[in-house]
């Protein structure tokens, strides 16, 4: 029988084409078949975008929940050998509460989970594959992968202050580009001027990768960052290597206000955006340390696609809306 | 024709001043004061406003109609906005302060009564300093709340102090200061970073 596909809906033709990417890069589609018990999101409640889940009492009297997250999951059923390199891929509805509506919502998440001897080429390539979601999911929009190294930033954050509190301030700040209050929280701080600088040197480089790193380097050379630097260049000299189409038309960049928890996540992270969606439509990053707390001793590197914010696409306010105001 | 940049604008004195800085800055936009229109364009300048209500501004730049707006900290610590805080423009200059009437004195066997229009940061200033409180929501006329019994302090903006010492209210504690950001929708931003940077430089040029 053939199938045309033009009965299909623009999320199931994108769900399709990413299933098709995901498989010829070897990944094997992983299905929750089952609700998790509560003890593993309430254990890794930080890992979680919100801390509020669904749960309800199964037959047996377990506390159980409907799924917030497919990660954790994997994790969790993932026999560990480090030696190996696993590569999932998930198309799952998660259950979250929404930051917007303050109420549960059914979230559409495509990703992939590459789990075991994930070392820099196996991230270099899950980055690329990101960058190749994003282009399918896009379709004829303009998309941007910003990507970064959290271990850059928090190196350094850590190196400004012993203070728990400052330096959760700190990175709050740099996730929100906040030049001007860290400088002023610095300076309440006793923190000195020259770690101060580097910290903002740091937050205003933004551009292509060939472009930032020398500027990277410098900026990064003595402090607690230096081998981080090298690491995130090895992972570049494998996203960029001969052959590869990567970064086209300037759309990988590098950006280092990317914040995360760093009791989870380590290394590379990286974010999706797509010219008229306001928000991020993936996201992504190494998650060792999730591994670590979890017993394994395991590398792991994914990313999700946030399905349903293409719904946004043509539908936002913004460039097109207005222009077409002042064209009446 | 370049980048167009879209900027949110608070409506009334401080969205006029912030205006004044970007004409200054070379963003002008003419007849923008004139008639009740509420969005104005200059292809020339590659920019267009949009009057808003002053608490809406975070709301059109977190949701990406506005690629840039400017608002108070106020407004930004109440609301908690996902978008990226870019300057401060130094304008629009006040404090968030706990008014009393003169010569309270807080018992501390009672949760102390607070009538505010901004719940978030009353309640984290009152969290960080250990103090249980009893908030009362009000939308305007903050300073009769304490005259009337109905609160025993306000948490509020104040400027100049005059309001506060017509209704025999004295400053009791000092919260933060308070002045106008530009902050930007965190993906409009990797879209028009060149044209957002070139306007952070104007600014800075003109200021």
């Amino acid at each position: 029988m053939q199938y045309d596909q033009s009965v299909l809906t623009s999320t199931e033709r994108r769900v399709f084409a990413l299933r098709t990417l995901y498989s010829r890069a070897g990944y094997r589609s992983y299905r929750m078949r089952k609700f998790e018990d509560y003890d593993l999101y309430s254990r890794n409640k930080d890992f979680l975008l919100s801390d509020r889940v669904i749960t309800f009492t199964d037959t047996n009297g377990k506390l159980k929940a409907l799924k917030p997250d497919v990660t954790l999951s994997i994790v969790r059923n993932y026999k560990d050998r480090p030696d190996e390199l696993v590569k999932l891929f998930y198309d799952e509805n998660v259950y979250r509460v929404s930051e917007r509506t303050n109420s549960f919502r059914e979230i559409m998440q495509m990703g992939l989970e590459c789990i075991g001897a994930a070392d820099n080429e196996a991230a270099a390539e899950v980055i690329r594959l990101a960058e190749q979601s994003l282009a399918i999911v896009a379709e004829e929009h303009d998309y941007v992968l910003r990507i970064s190294d959290i271990d850059v930033l928090t190196f350094i954050v850590e190196d400004m202050t012993d203070s728990k509190a400052t330096r959760s301030e700190l990175l709050k700040l740099a996730g929100e580009k906040n030049i001007h209050e860290i400088e002023r929280l610095c300076g309440q701080s006793d923190i000195p001027a020259g770690k101060c600088r580097t910290l903002t040197a740091l937050l205003g480089l933004y551009g292509e990768p060939e472009q930032v790193m020398s500027q990277l380097r410098e900026i990064c050379r003595g402090t607690a960052a230096e081998d981080e630097v090298s690491e995130l260049q090895d992972v570049l000299d494998h996203i960029f290597c001969e052959g590869s189409d990567a970064g086209r038309e300037g759309r990988i960049i590098l950006d280092f206000s990317i914040i995360g928890d760093t009791s989870y996540y380590n290394g590379m992270a990286f974010e999706g955006y797509i010219d008229g969606i306001p928000e991020c439509v993936l996201v992504g990053g190494r998650y060792d340390r999730l591994m670590r707390r979890m017993k394994k001793k395991s590398r792991a590197i994914g990313f999700a696609v946030y399905l349903d914010t293409l719904g946004l696409l043509g539908r936002t306010a913004g460039d097109q809306a207005i222009e077409s105001f002042f064209s009446r | 024709m370049g980048t167009m940049i879209n900027v949110a604008l608070p409506k009334g004195r401080l969205g006029e001043k912030v205006y004044k800085m970007f004409e200054a800055a070379g963003y002008g936009c003419p007849d923008i004061f004139e008639g009740r229109k509420l969005i104005f364009e200059s292809k020339d300048a590659c920019v267009r406003y949009f009057w808003v209500k002053p608490s809406d501004v975070p709301i059109y730049v977190e949701r990406g109609a506005a690629d840039i707006g400017a608002c108070g900290k106020d407004i930004l610590l109440e609301y908690d906005p996902n978008v990226y805080e870019l300057k401060d423009l130094g304008i629009g200059k006040c404090r968030m302060v706990v008014a009393a009437p003169k010569g309270f004195s807080d018992d501390s066997e009672y949760p102390l009564r607070v009538a505010t229009k901004f719940v978030n940061i009353a309640q984290d200033y009152y969290a960080s300093v250990g103090r249980d409180i009893d908030i009362i929501k009000l939308n305007g006329s903050i300073e009769i709340a304490p005259i009337l019994g109905l609160s025993d302090v306000i948490v509020d903006i104040v400027e100049t102090g005059t309001t506060l010492k017509e209704n025999n209210l004295v400053v009791y504690e000092e919260i933060m200061d308070i002045s106008a950001r530009l902050i930007a929708n965190r993906s409009g931003y990797n879209f028009k970073s060149a044209a957002v940077s070139e306007l952070l430089g104007r600014l800075q040029e003109a200021q």
